[in-house]
């Protein structure tokens, strides 16, 4: 196309071609429109529900097809989690369909692990080389020798057949390297953890208190909704954070901590609202165990012991305690999501459950509710084989006490240690551990360990190059997955199902298990015909009507009472039966029964403290190749203070690589320098700086801040692997 | 005859482009490219900081420079008083683009120039644009700035609000809350 064309003749020919185009994509008729039974006509618009996969949220989503290409994406109004309204990424989520980068067909490795050389191979030829080394592992070692690290519901048929293998060890990042010190640490006081989406009744709350949580930048959706709404109805907000994050610049009261130090504020809020007397008595009596020993304990926190470790004023410590307390029990302190900073954070996130406790905001309008769920019985399925090992990551609880889901790190370790016995192969299932788990340098000694390592993912992630088998399963918009039951302010459950055709030999992890069940002798574990088949059995054993799941996408569930002004009751589910001010089971392993403060290393001379979060058009590694979303943001920027960006004679605009304490240096990273940062710290939004070849599109931009987490802290309650524990100078470009 | 506007509520604004991406899925507006956009303006110096979060589009002026400027009539306003440009007419020689104070213009690959629409398709239909419908913030409202008992106008009449760069006389219609 190199001859000149007229800009009038220009036109005429791209019309022309468009029309062509149009008529071409009638003949063959669209896959979707044939997968839905029937031909398109040109220009017609088809909606069908399903859920979100491009996070955790899992809102339910409307996808408009036209002319048999999804052409947009929208939220579905009855449901509870997008309320009609998708967040950018689920709106972008067009994008993940024709993403470049995607994974096509079956790969096999043919050079030396981590080279990235393929051979494309059928999914005979690739499941029948899982199921044969499968095989071997458990006739040498033992099945449960295989381990599985995944992320999201798409995992569920995968697990199910490992379990139906014998294996027994698999984690999801999610709980050691996110939530997991925080549901832990409500558990120990209230009884119960949290879990997703969290029970904070924004909605109806007189006062949010967000401790490095940036909502708005971390786009949980409904939860943004709600705060959305508390700003409108100018209800004071504290913000907590070492930026000035969106939602500091929409807070009353912006404490600009110094990181690392959370604890020593929450510890000393507790001291004012306990002596002052602003905390719920009536509460604290009839439901808590343990206050006065818990008193006694924070007594020594006062607010000026507390400015002199936070770098916030004593005076503002003072102020904030009594604007949230007198809100109380409307008044939210915001149990935080992905809490895995420094190690001690079950700790840390205890004692925001006391300090909530100490609101009496538990199970009542404005604080945190009691969620209700929908019960929808199980598909009957046979029983898993018996293993008499213990689980590899925390054998019999005594690495890590109150884990109470699989710790991804211990998987790890196991695998390096052999200990307490090998850990041979790894499934790794829509997680990119190489960026979820601290220290990349000890999972690439793990993989040395392994026989067999199979990624199953939609796009090559960083640890898809390290794979033996890489299977390319389709996008959330292409596929069935395992139902969805909710749980929230009411019950709901939601179905994903297809709405356009995969581009390739990309499979549904549901195939794929059932497949490999096949290939491994056990077909009985998957004695359906199809995922349809199993999913309308389940929701018409429930009572409900598939028909209806399919027209609407979500059923909701009949209103229960989630606060006592609705009703409920209150019970604790914890040893006492009470809020566990002060622990016994705590004081019992060895730890401390109440939250005790202790420092943290600061950074040295010449270094600043990493710390990171979310943008709202990414989500962790996985969205980079995404076109529409990357379109907004391409790159991830290294936020300096303006004026240490001018002592350190680095502008705005320029890039950097980033070293750490180790001497590991990052990717180049190009300044922000902006006011909205404390001088000794420095941020950057994480899941960039993919370094693999595969990822042609979605890699090589930005930096990698878990590549330079090499100095992580454990925690020592759950195993929660801690991410702001690093520290880094700038290394100017030559 | 209606007279459309946007009021956008930058208390409520996140920033999360969202708007950003639902425009381009509903108007196929080619990667690479938008019809609106993220505006971030800080002021202060750390830690006494003020921030104020914009979506910017066209602002469908009421005095548009970009048209009165078009030679060929492309750039127009429509019977729904919308700012638009008739691609056909239009030989992308980019004068409404230097007129524009806003930016909110740009040469679309097919070589004609291409802006927002205030999704005039869908207002047609009494849906609000793609941007508005989307917005998990609530953010954005639209509608009928002559009558007074649309959103717009109430909100426009009980809260604090500025447009972009009113010195340039171009009387714009979309209006930001404070």
């Amino acid at each position: 196309m190199t001859q000149a064309v007229s800009r009038r003749r220009f036109l005429q020919i791209s019309s022309a071609t468009a029309l062509a185009g149009a008529a071409a994509e009638l003949d063959p008729v669209p896959r979707a429109a044939m997968a839905a039974g029937r031909p398109a006509t040109p220009g017609e618009v088809k909606t069908i529900p399903t859920f979100c996969e491009m996070c955790f949220w899992r809102c339910g989503g409307i996808a408009y097809v036209r002319d048999g290409k999804l052409w947009k994406f929208e939220g579905n109004p009855i449901d509870p989690q997008s309320r009609g309204r998708l967040c950018p990424r689920g709106t972008g989520a067009v994008g993940s369909v024709n993403d470049p980068d995607r994974l096509r067909t079956p790969l096999i490795r043919i050079g030396e692990r981590g080279k990235e050389q393929w051979k494309s191979v059928t999914w005979g030829e690739a499941l029948d080389v899982v199921a044969q080394k499968m095989q071997k592992i458990k006739a040498e070692y033992g099945p449960e020798s295989i381990a599985a690290f995944n992320h999201g519901i798409g995992a569920r048929f995968i697990l199910h057949v490992l379990k139906s293998y014998g294996a027994i060890n698999m984690g999801a990042p999610s709980f050691a390297q996110c939530r997991g010190p925080r549901d832990i640490g409500f558990l120990l006081t209230f009884g119960t953890g949290l879990g997703s989406p969290e029970p904070t009744d924004i909605e109806n709350t007189d006062c949010l208190v967000l401790v490095g949580s940036h909502l708005g930048e971390n786009m949980h959706n409904s939860q943004v909704q709600e705060f959305a709404r508390a700003i409108e109805r100018r209800i004071p907000i504290i913000v907590v954070d070492p930026r000035y994050s969106t939602a500091a610049s929409k807070a009353k009261y912006w404490l600009p901590i110094k990181p690392g130090t959370d604890l020593a504020l929450i510890l000393a809020w507790m001291n004012v609202v306990v002596t002052e007397g602003r905390y719920d008595k009536a509460f604290v009596e009839r439901y808590g165990t343990g206050f006065e020993k818990f008193s006694a304990e924070i007594a020594r926190y006062t607010p000026e012991w507390a400015a002199a470790e936070t770098g916030i004023e004593a005076q503002m410590i003072r102020v904030t305690a009594r604007e949230f307390s007198a809100r109380r029990p409307a008044t939210i302190i915001h149990p935080g999501r992905r809490v895995n900073w420094y190690g001690d954070d079950t700790q840390r996130s205890r004692a925001i459950a006391l300090l909530n406790a100490l609101m009496g905001n538990w199970g009542r309008k404005g604080g945190l509710f009691v969620q209700s769920g929908i019960k929808v019985p199980g598909y009957p399925l046979p029983k898993y084989p018996q293993s008499d090992r213990p689980m590899a990551d925390n054998p019999n609880g005594e690495r890590y006490p109150f884990a109470d889901e699989p710790v991804t790190t211990g998987i790890r370790e196991a695998t390096i240690s052999s200990k307490p016995y090998p850990i041979k192969g790894w499934f790794v299932y829509s997680t990119n551990i190489m960026n979820a788990l601290p220290n990349e340098a000890e999972t690439l000694k793990a993989i040395q360990a392994l026989d067999l390592l199979v990624v199953i993912d939609t796009v090559p992630s960083e640890i898809a190059g390290y794979a033996d088998v890489v299977l390319p399963e389709t996008v959330f918009l292409e596929r069935y997955d395992e139902l969805l039951t909710g749980w929230g302010r009411r019950g709901w459950m939601a179905l994903r199902q297809p709405v356009v055709a995969p581009p390739a030999e990309q499979k549904p992890a549901w195939w794929i298990a059932k497949e490999l069940a096949g290939k491994l002798g056990i077909p009985e574990c998957m004695p359906f015909k199809d995922i349809k088949e199993y999913l309308a059995h389940r929701v018409e054993k429930g009572g409900f009507s598939f028909a209806a799941l399919e027209k609407e996408g979500v059923i909701l569930a009949a209103k229960q009472p989630i606060t006592v002004e609705e009703g409920l009751e209150l019970a604790f589910d914890t040893p006492s039966g009470k809020v566990e001010f002060w622990s016994e089971q705590l004081a019992k392993k060895g730890f401390d029964p109440v939250p005790k403060y202790t420092r943290h290393p600061a950074p040295p001379e010449g270094y600043m403290r990493l710390v990171t979060g979310r943008s709202p058009v990414h989500t962790f590694s996985r969205t980079q190749s995404n076109p529409l979303l990357t379109s907004l943001m391409q790159e991830n920027e290294l936020w300096v203070n303006s004026a240490t960006a001018a002592s350190l004679g680095v502008k705005g605009g320029q890039y950097v690589r980033l070293k750490n304490q180790d001497g590991i240096e990052s990717s180049r990273i190009r300044v922000k320098a902006t006011q909205r940062i404390r001088p000794d710290t420095v941020y950057m939004v994480y899941g960039f700086g993919q370094r693999n070849a595969m990822a042609k599109f979605g890699g090589q931009r930005g930096a990698s801040a878990a590549q330079l987490n090499t100095r992580y802290a454990t925690d020592p309650l759950m195993g929660g692997t801690s991410i702001h524990a690093n520290f880094v100078t700038l290394v100017k470009e030559a | 005859m209606a007279r459309y506007g946007m009021v956008i509520d930058t208390r409520k604004c996140v920033g999360c482009m969202d708007c950003v991406v639902a425009c381009e899925t509903e108007n196929n507006v080619p990667v690479g490219f938008s019809r609106d956009w993220i505006t971030t303006e800080v002021r202060g110096t750390f830690p006494d900081l003020t921030m104020e979060i914009r979506s910017e589009r066209c602002n469908h002026c009421e005095n548009p420079p970009c048209v009165t400027c078009c030679p060929t009539g492309a750039s127009h306003v429509s019977e729904l008083g919308i700012v638009k440009v008739t691609a056909e007419r239009c030989i992308g020689c980019k004068a409404c683009i230097s007129a524009c104070p806003y930016g909110a213009r740009y040469v679309h690959p097919k070589g004609y120039v291409d802006k927002c629409t205030f999704c005039d398709h869908r207002i047609k239909d009494g849906k609000d644009p793609a941007c508005v419908s989307v917005c998990p913030t609530h953010c954005m409202y639209f509608g009928d700035l002559d009558d007074p008992k649309s959103t717009v106008s109430s909100l426009l009449r009980t809260r604090k609000w500025h447009t972009l760069l009113p010195e340039a006389g171009t009387r714009p219609r979309v209006f930001y809350l404070t």
